[in-house]
C-alpha cells in the first residue's frame, strides 16, 4: 500500500510525461507480482465499487476529527474532494501498515461491501489511524468508488512493455479487457501480461479467459485546418461522424461480445445486436458505431433514446423498444479469425461490405448497416455535403486515409483519422449562478449556471437554460472567481446567485425541448465558448432565438 | 463590538487603540503606526512615526527606506499615552511581532500574523496572556495541517538532487521576504550552487546583518544571460512572479517548484502549473491556531483576515466570545496569495 501511495503521489505530483514514465518503471520494476496486478488494473482506469456509503464516510471522518457537520462542509467545498478533504482533516496515525496492495484491496477494501454500519466505523478507523497522508486519500479514494489517476493507458503500457522487455504494442494487446470487473486481477494475470514474447512469434496466443476481447480501439484526430492540406480527395474515405455509442462487436468460438470503447462489457445491454452476432461467421471482429434506429428508418434517432439502454437497471420490454439499437460498422479487424488491421482500409472496407451482403436476405439487415461512403469530387463539394449534418443527425464528418492501417489508441504512425466536426451552436448568455468548482478548479468558483432573456408577457426576465464549467483560461477562471466573489446577492449553501454582469458565449451540440426544465429546453455538452467582454448583458441572446435551434435540429 | 472599554477598535485607517491614540499595521497614512512586521499589507509608506520590533528595524527599513522608525526589543515595555506597549515574537519572519497593550486592569493582543512552528531565521511564537486575542485566520479551517518542516526541507533537497543529477536547474518560487530566507537556512546547501532574483537578494543582506545564518547565493543576474550551463544543478530562489516571464529562459532546462501554504490544497497546486507544490507555510495551520488563541488564555477573540466566517462560528462554539474585523490585510481569495503586492516583486522588475 504505501508503494503504490508513493507511486499515486509521485504521479499526482508531476506534470511531466517523462517523470511519470520513470515512476511507473520505478514502482513495477520492484514490485510483488499480485500488488503489482492491483496497481496495474487501477492505473488503466479499473474502478472498485464504493464500499461504503458517502454518508457514513463523512460521519466517521467527523467524528475522528472532531468537527461540526457545517465545518466539514465548509472544509469540503474549499477542497472540492471529499477524499481529498477526508485525509486532510483526520489526526496524524499513530500506527504504520506494512500491508501489500493486494491485501489491502482483497481483504479489506472488498469486504466492506455490505458490512453493518458498527463494522465500517470501527474498520475505517481503525484503517486511517494506519495510514499516513496519501495512503489515506488512497484508501478513500478507493473505498469510495470515486478513484482516478492522471495518468494515460498509453503511458502505463509503455512502462509494463519497458518492465517486461517485451513491445509496448504486444502489451497493449495484452492489457485490452484488463480492466473488465469480472476477472479479479491476480498475480498470474500479471505475469502473462509482462511474460517475455516467444521467439518469432508474431501474435500471442489468447488465453482461454481472453477469447471474448476486442483489439484496442484506433481514434481520431479533430481537424483543425483546412481539409485541403490533407492532399488529394482521393486519398481519403468520407463518411458521416455519427452520435452513438463506439463498440466492437466480436464473434468467436459460436459466442457474441459487445465492448465499447472504455472497454465495458455491453453485451447483455443490447440484446438484439447479441443476437445479429449469430447470424456472423466466428473469428469475426466489426468497429462501428451503436445508435438508436427504428427499422426501416432512413436516419438515425438522437442520441438521447438511446441512453436508457444504458442508465436503466432492467431492459423491460418497453425500454427496448422506445430505444430500438443497431450497430452502424465502419471498420472489420477480423476475419475468418485473423487480425485485418495491417491491411489498408480500402481493403478492409471491401470486406466488411461483402460480409454485410451476405446478411441482406436475413433478419440482420436492420441490425447491422455498413457506414455510407460520403462521396465528393473534391474538398469544397465535401464541405458543402457537411453542412447538411445537423439535417442528418449526424456530428460532421470523419476522414481515413484510404489506405490507413487500424493503429493503435490516438497514433498516427500507421495512418491517420480525422474527425470534422460541425460547428457547435452557440448563443451569448448571462451568468446568473455560481458554485465552487472539483479538482483542478476547487475553491474557485466555475461551475456556472448561464441565462438567457424571456420576453414573454412583454417583461425580460432572465431563465436559467445550461450549467457549464469548461472552457475558461485558467486565467479567465481567476478573473472570473474575483467578480463572482464582489458581485454574490445570496449564498445558498454552495452556490451563491449573482448581479448579473458577465456574458458568455455558450456552445452545445444539440437541442431538445423538454418540459422538465423551467427554460422549456435541454441543450447537450454545453460549454463556454468565451468571454464576451465586449458585450453587456442586456446584448445577451433570448430564449426565442434559443428555441429557434429546435426546428433546424432533428428530435 | 466598539464598546468603549475596548483598546482596540477598527478604524477607516486600521486597527486603533482609543486611549494610547496610534494604530497598528495602518492601511492609510496616520501619525503613529505600530508595525507588527514588514510584509507590504502591514507595513506601508506615509506615516508620520513608526515603532517596530528591533529586530525588525532592518528588514522594515529595506522595504521602507528613510522613515522615522523606533525599535524596541521584544519584551521591553513603553508608555505611550497611558498605555503600556511592548512587542513579543510572532514567529512569523524576520523582526515580527504580537502587540500587547495594557491599560486600566485589561490585556489585549493583536497578533498580526504568526506561525507556531520553530524556525531558525526568527524568534519563536511567544504566547502572551491576555484578555482578548486579535488573530489572523489565513488558515483557518481544519484542512490545513502541516507536516513538520523537515520533512518539507528534506522533499525539496530530494527534487533538487533528482534534477542536479540530470543536470537540470532547479526553479523554486516563493515570497521573497521571509520564505525565501526560511528555506535557504533549510536546505542542503551542499547539493549545488545557489542563485537568488533581485527581489531575494537584498532580503538575505538583511536577515544576514541580523545575525540570521544563511548559506552563500549569488544573483542571477550576475550570470551573463547566454550562459545556461552555470544554472545545471544550481537552485534558483525567485519570487511567483517570474513564473512564465522571459527571465526564465536563462536558465535552459529546469524544473520548477513552489512553496506556499496553498499548496496543501491539490487543486491549487495543479492551477498554479508547476511540477512541484512543496507545503511551507509562515501562517498557522488548524491546529496551531487553536493551540496559539487557547494559550493566551483569551476569552474574548477578534478574527482579521483570512478565513473569517468559520474561523468566528467555530470559537463561538468552543464557547468564546468572538468577532471579526474588517481588514486590508490578506485577501479572501486563495489567488490573490500567488502574486500578492506584499511580494517585493511587483515592484521590482524580474530582469534584475
Amino acid at each position: 500500500m504505501r508503494r503504490f501511495a508513493t507511486l499515486y503521489t509521485a504521479l499526482d505530483a508531476t506534470t511531466s510525461t517523462n517523470e511519470k514514465l520513470e515512476a511507473l518503471i520505478a514502482y513495477f520494476s520492484g514490485a510483488e507480482p499480485e500488488d503489482a496486478a492491483w496497481a496495474s488494473y487501477f492505473l488503466a482506469g479499473g474502478k472498485p465499487r464504493q464500499s461504503v456509503p458517502t454518508r457514513l464516510m463523512i460521519e466517521f471522518a467527523r467524528e475522528r476529527a472532531g468537527l461540526p457537520e457545517w465545518l466539514f462542509e465548509e472544509s469540503y467545498q474549499s477542497v472540492g474532494d471529499l477524499a481529498e478533504t477526508i485525509a486532510h482533516v483526520l489526526p496524524p496515525p499513530r500506527r504504520e501498515s506494512e500491508l501489500g496492495l493486494a491485501q489491502w484491496i482483497e481483504d479489506r477494501v472488498l469486504t466492506l461491501r455490505g458490512a453493518d454500519p458498527a463494522d465500517l466505523r470501527e474498520r475505517l478507523l481503525g484503517y486511517w489511524d494506519e495510514l499516513n497522508w496519501s495512503e489515506r486519500f488512497l484508501l478513500t479514494k478507493l473505498i469510495g468508488g470515486g478513484f482516478r489517476v492522471g495518468v494515460a493507458r498509453q503511458l502505463v503500457v509503455r512502462a509494463l512493455a519497458q518492465v517486461a522487455g517485451v513491445d509496448h504494442k504486444r502489451v497493449a494487446q495484452r492489457m485490452v479487457g484488463w480492466t473488465d470487473s469480472r476477472q479479479a486481477p491476480s498475480a498470474a494475470r500479471y505475469l502473462r501480461l509482462v511474460a517475455p514474447a516467444a521467439e518469432g512469434d508474431d501474435i500471442d496466443t489468447p488465453h482461454e479467459s481472453d477469447l471474448g476481447l476486442p483489439y484496442p480501439f484506433f481514434l481520431a484526430h479533430p481537424l483543425q485546418t483546412d481539409p485541403a492540406t490533407l492532399g488529394a480527395p482521393a486519398d481519403w474515405i468520407a463518411e458521416w461522424k455519427w452520435d452513438g455509442i463506439r463498440a466492437q462487436l466480436v464473434k468467436r468460438s459460436g459466442r457474441v461480445w459487445i465492448w465499447s470503447r472504455g472497454e465495458d462489457l455491453l453485451t447483455e445491454r443490447f440484446p438484439e445486436l447479441a443476437s445479429l452476432g449469430a447470424a456472423l461467421p466466428d473469428g469475426t471482429v466489426i468497429d462501428g458505431e451503436i445508435l438508436a434506429w427504428e427499422p426501416g428508418a432512413d436516419m438515425p434517432l438522437p442520441f438521447a433514446r438511446l441512453q436508457p439502454r444504458i442508465t436503466r437497471k432492467s431492459l423491460t420490454k418497453k425500454v427496448l423498444a422506445d430505444s430500438p439499437a443497431a450497430m452502424l460498422a465502419y471498420d472489420l479487424l477480423e476475419a475468418d479469425g485473423r487480425d485485418l488491421r495491417m491491411e489498408p482500409l480500402e481493403a478492409r472496407r471491401a470486406r466488411l461490405d461483402a460480409l454485410a451482403h451476405t446478411l441482406s436476405s436475413t433478419l440482420a439487415v436492420d441490425l447491422l448497416r455498413v457506414s455510407p461512403v460520403v462521396a465528393a469530387p473534391d474538398w469544397p463539394a465535401l464541405a458543402a455535403l457537411r453542412e447538411e449534418s445537423r439535417a442528418r443527425g449526424v456530428e460532421g464528418l470523419m476522414l481515413k486515409e484510404r489506405a490507413s492501417m487500424y493503429g493503435v489508441g490516438r497514433t498516427k504512425a500507421s495512418g491517420t483519422w480525422w474527425k470534422w466536426k460541425i460547428d457547435p451552436y452557440s448563443v451569448d448568455a448571462v451568468l446568473l449562478y455560481a458554485q465552487p468548482g472539483h479538482g483542478r478548479r476547487a475553491s474557485l468558483y466555475t461551475d456556472f449556471t448561464f441565462a438567457v432573456w424571456d420576453e414573454a408577457d412583454g417583461v425580460r426576465t432572465l431563465v436559467p437554460f445550461a450549467k457549464a464549467y469548461s472552457g475558461l483560461t485558467d486565467e479567465e477562471m481567476r478573473k472570473v472567481d474575483a467578480i463572482v466573489r464582489k458581485t454574490t446577492v445570496e449564498k445558498f449553501g454552495p452556490v451563491r446567485s449573482l448581479t448579473p454582469t458577465l456574458v458568455f458565449e455558450i456552445g452545445f451540440e444539440g437541442i431538445q425541448a423538454s418540459p422538465r426544465h423551467k427554460s422549456g429546453i435541454a441543450v447537450r455538452f454545453p460549454r463556454m465558448l468565451r468571454w464576451r467582454t465586449d458585450k453587456t448583458i442586456d446584448e445577451a441572446d433570448t430564449l426565442d432565438m434559443l428555441k429557434g435551434f429546435l426546428n433546424e435540429a432533428v428530435a | 463590538m466598539n464598546t468603549s472599554a475596548d483598546l482596540i477598535v477598527a478604524r477607516p485607517e486600521g486597527l486603533y487603540c482609543p486611549p494610547g491614540d496610534f494604530f497598528i499595521d495602518p492601511w492609510r497614512p496616520v501619525e503613529r503606526a505600530v508595525i507588527t512586521h514588514a510584509h507590504a499589507d502591514h507595513a506601508r509608506f506615509g506615516h508620520a512615526r513608526y515603532l517596530t520590533a528591533e529586530a525588525g528595524l532592518g528588514v522594515l527599513l529595506s522595504r521602507l527606506p528613510g522613515i522615522d522608525v523606533q525599535g524596541l526589543a521584544y519584551g521591553e515595555r513603553i508608555d505611550v499615552n497611558g498605555v503600556k506597549v511592548s512587542l513579543h515574537p510572532a514567529g512569523h519572519v524576520l523582526g515580527s511581532a504580537q502587540v500587547r497593550l495594557e491599560h486600566g486592569g485589561r490585556v489585549w493582543v493583536a497578533s498580526g500574523d504568526y506561525k507556531v512552528e520553530p524556525d531558525p531565521t526568527c524568534a519563536p511564537f511567544e504566547p502572551v496572556s491576555c484578555d482578548t486575542f486579535i488573530t489572523e485566520s489565513t488558515f483557518g479551517l481544519p484542512i490545513y495541517r502541516w507536516e513538520p518542516s523537515q520533512a518539507v526541507f528534506a522533499g525539496i533537497d530530494s527534487w533538487w538532487r533528482h534534477n542536479a543529477a540530470q543536470e537540470r536547474a532547479s526553479v523554486l518560487f516563493c515570497y521573497s521576504f521571509g520564505k525565501a530566507q526560511r528555506l535557504l537556512a533549510g536546505i542542503d546547501a551542499g547539493i549545488g550552487p545557489i542563485f537568488c532574483h533581485g527581489a531575494v537578494e537584498p532580503l538575505n543582506r538583511a536577515y544576514m546583518q541580523a545575525g540570521v545564518a544563511l548559506p552563500p547565493t549569488r544573483l542571477v543576474s550576475e550570470i551573463p544571460a547566454r550562459d545556461k550551463a552555470a544554472f545545471k544543478g544550481a537552485l534558483i530562489v525567485a519570487p511567483p512572479s517570474a513564473q512564465g516571464s522571459t527571465w526564465m529562459r536563462r536558465f535552459g532546462d529546469y524544473s520548477d517548484a513552489f512553496a506556499s501554504g496553498w499548496m496543501r490544497l491539490r487543486g491549487t497546486r495543479r492551477r498554479k502549473g508547476v511540477d512541484r507544490g512543496f507545503v511551507l507555510s509562515d501562517h498557522a495551520d488548524w491546529p496551531g491556531l487553536q493551540s496559539a488563541i487557547g494559550a493566551t488564555g483569551a476569552e474574548r477573540v477578534i478574527v482579521t483576515h483570512g478565513q473569517i466566517e468559520p474561523m468566528v462560528r467555530w470559537l463561538c462554539e468552543q464557547g468564546l466570545d468572538a468577532g471579526a474585523f474588517r481588514t486590508e490585510y490578506g485577501d479572501d481569495a486563495i489567488e490573490a496569495d500567488m502574486s500578492t503586492p506584499s511580494d517585493a516583486s511587483a515592484t521590482e522588475s524580474p530582469a534584475q
